[in-house]
């Protein structure tokens, strides 16, 4: 309730900023909505809604797997930890506009190039939040393991993988807010069409009624996965902690 | 570690021993000296049997098992055992996996035994209800359980059990080992156990192991002729007094 009447709140003080300023470059919300819905006719917006989403799952998805298989082999080897180390901290200090750029002049203004940059900017905070994970793991739990001579799938599933789901559940966290705002800067620099490139289109245009009007939908679907997705994630994979007295 | 291949198992009713021969077992200490901590020390495992380690605390109980275990790797001597056995563990903690129902922790370490002997295993050990609880909402002595459950549900050649009844109440430890005592019993599963309690280890053995000396050897091996079933009070306190005098005579 109270973060409905905050949310609430931050569209009233919208509001009386959008009054006072009487400009075009800050429109009221309701001309927002009307942009809005006149775009959700065309159809423009969902579909450059899908596309943004469709980049922001597949580039996220291949820096969740890498970033995870890395950070648990660099968890788990000092040697592979010393020998990785530089190369996640230079590309961990790579701004992402530097991979985005460097991307479309190496391979193109491809969506290959699109994801893959966008993939390699959230890689090394994966590893390094799974990479504490492995290091954190428990010994007693892989001996039991090693005696009981379970497979390597069960090992994985079942001992593994609930170890690090805490910290699975935090890469998850930071990386999507951080995936889908990198995804728009590759999107308004190199390709035809998404949030971004709208962005894009609005600012030549100086519309900031246009603007908002894809930005603003975008949260809203963040905000969805959050708790549609995440959240019943986490409560899954954690149900055994919440009965513990 | 050396295992002699050849098509026997290490099976109840088979009566190829298990031989563990340790040469010297060595610990780098923090400051880099390096601590011998055992020497010389070997022993037969004969199918079938239930042996018990004692000792004194520190006397390098647990670390004798977890070279015979093949946990520790790093020690001179052998362990021929006629093929690698499947072993089940109970280890000095329950060890069990709190985001996995106590049936799919019996589960996952035998996927290759049937769902009813699992739950009839569980219900030996008392714990037909929990199967669906997860181990955080056990109490300790339950865990044990669950723990023991496990080791028998894989239908092992070799039962290890370290301390498994330590930090238990006396009243509870005592009906699990009985518990213990009639699995072992019916199932005749050679069974190798870790304990510094005399009277445990007179009350389940076939055969204890006086570990004792420094750097550690086994000092004493005494017979335990009467069946565990038929166990007296009397014979418990002769064993008892035995052991003693061996332990003072090392001293």
């Amino acid at each position: 309730m109270l973060r409905v009447l905050s949310l609430l709140a931050l569209i009233a003080v919208w509001q009386i900023a959008a009054m006072m300023a009487h400009s075009l470059v800050l429109p009221e919300p309701l001309a927002v909505l009307g942009t809005m819905v006149h775009e959700a006719r065309s159809g423009a917006l969902f579909f450059n809604l899908g596309v943004t989403l469709a980049r922001v799952i597949v580039s996220f998805g291949i820096a969740m797997l890498f970033g995870t298989i890395f950070g648990i082999f660099m968890g788990r080897s000092p040697t592979f930890d010393r020998v990785a180390d530089p190369w996640l901290i230079v590309l961990l200090n790579l701004p992402a506009l530097v991979i985005v750029v460097l991307a479309y002049i190496w391979i193109g203004l491809t969506e290959t190039a699109a994801v893959i940059a966008v993939a390699l900017n959230k890689l090394p905070n994966t590893t390094v939040t799974i990479r504490e994970g492995a290091r954190a793991l428990d010994p007693a739990l892989q001996e039991m393991a090693a005696i009981f001579a379970m497979p390597w799938r069960t090992r994985l599933q079942h001992v593994l993988l609930p170890q690090l789901a805490p910290y699975i559940a935090a890469a998850t966290r930071s990386g999507l807010s951080l995936v889908w705002k990198i995804v728009l800067v590759a999107e308004l620099l190199g390709r035809p069409n998404g949030v971004g490139f709208e962005i894009y289109t609005a600012f030549q245009l100086f519309d900031v009624n246009l603007l908002l009007a894809y930005a603003l939908p975008f949260i809203v679907i963040m905000l969805g996965i959050e708790t549609l997705v995440v959240q019943p994630f986490e409560r899954h994979v954690s149900r055994w902690r919440q009965k513990t007295a | 570690m050396l295992y002699n291949h050849s098509s026997d198992t290490f099976r109840a009713g088979d009566r190829k021993p298990l031989e563990i021969t340790v040469k010297r077992k060595a610990f780098r200490t923090s400051s880099g000296a390096l601590r011998e901590v055992m020497r010389d020390l070997s022993l037969t495992i004969i199918s079938g049997k239930v042996y018990a380690l004692v000792g004194p605390s520190g006397c390098g109980k647990t670390t004798l098992l977890r070279i015979i275990i093949g946990l520790d790797k790093d020690f001179e001597g052998s362990i021929v055992m006629p093929e690698k056995p499947r072993i089940g563990m109970v280890f000095q903690e329950p060890r069990l996996l709190p985001w996995r129902s106590v049936f799919d922790n019996l589960r996952l370490a035998a996927p290759q035994t049937s769902d009813e002997d699992i739950i009839r295993i569980a219900s030996d050990l008392g714990l037909g209800e929990h199967l669906v609880h997860f181990p955080g909402e056990l109490s300790l002595g339950l865990a044990r359980r669950v723990s023991l459950a496990r080791a028998f549900a894989v239908k092992p050649d070799l039962l290890v059990l370290d301390e498994p009844f330590v930090s238990l109440d006396a009243v509870l430890a005592e009906r699990l080992r009985d518990e213990l005592a009639a699995l072992v019993e019916r199932t005749k599963v050679t069974t190798l156990l870790v304990t510094h309690g005399i009277e445990e280890a007179i009350r389940l053995a076939d055969s204890i192991l006086l570990l004792g000396g420094r750097p550690t050897g086994i000092v004493a091996e005494i017979d335990i002729e009467t069946p565990r079933h038929a166990m007296t009070d009397a014979y418990a306190a002769e064993i008892q007094a035995q052991i003693s005098a061996v332990f003072a005579g090392a001293a």
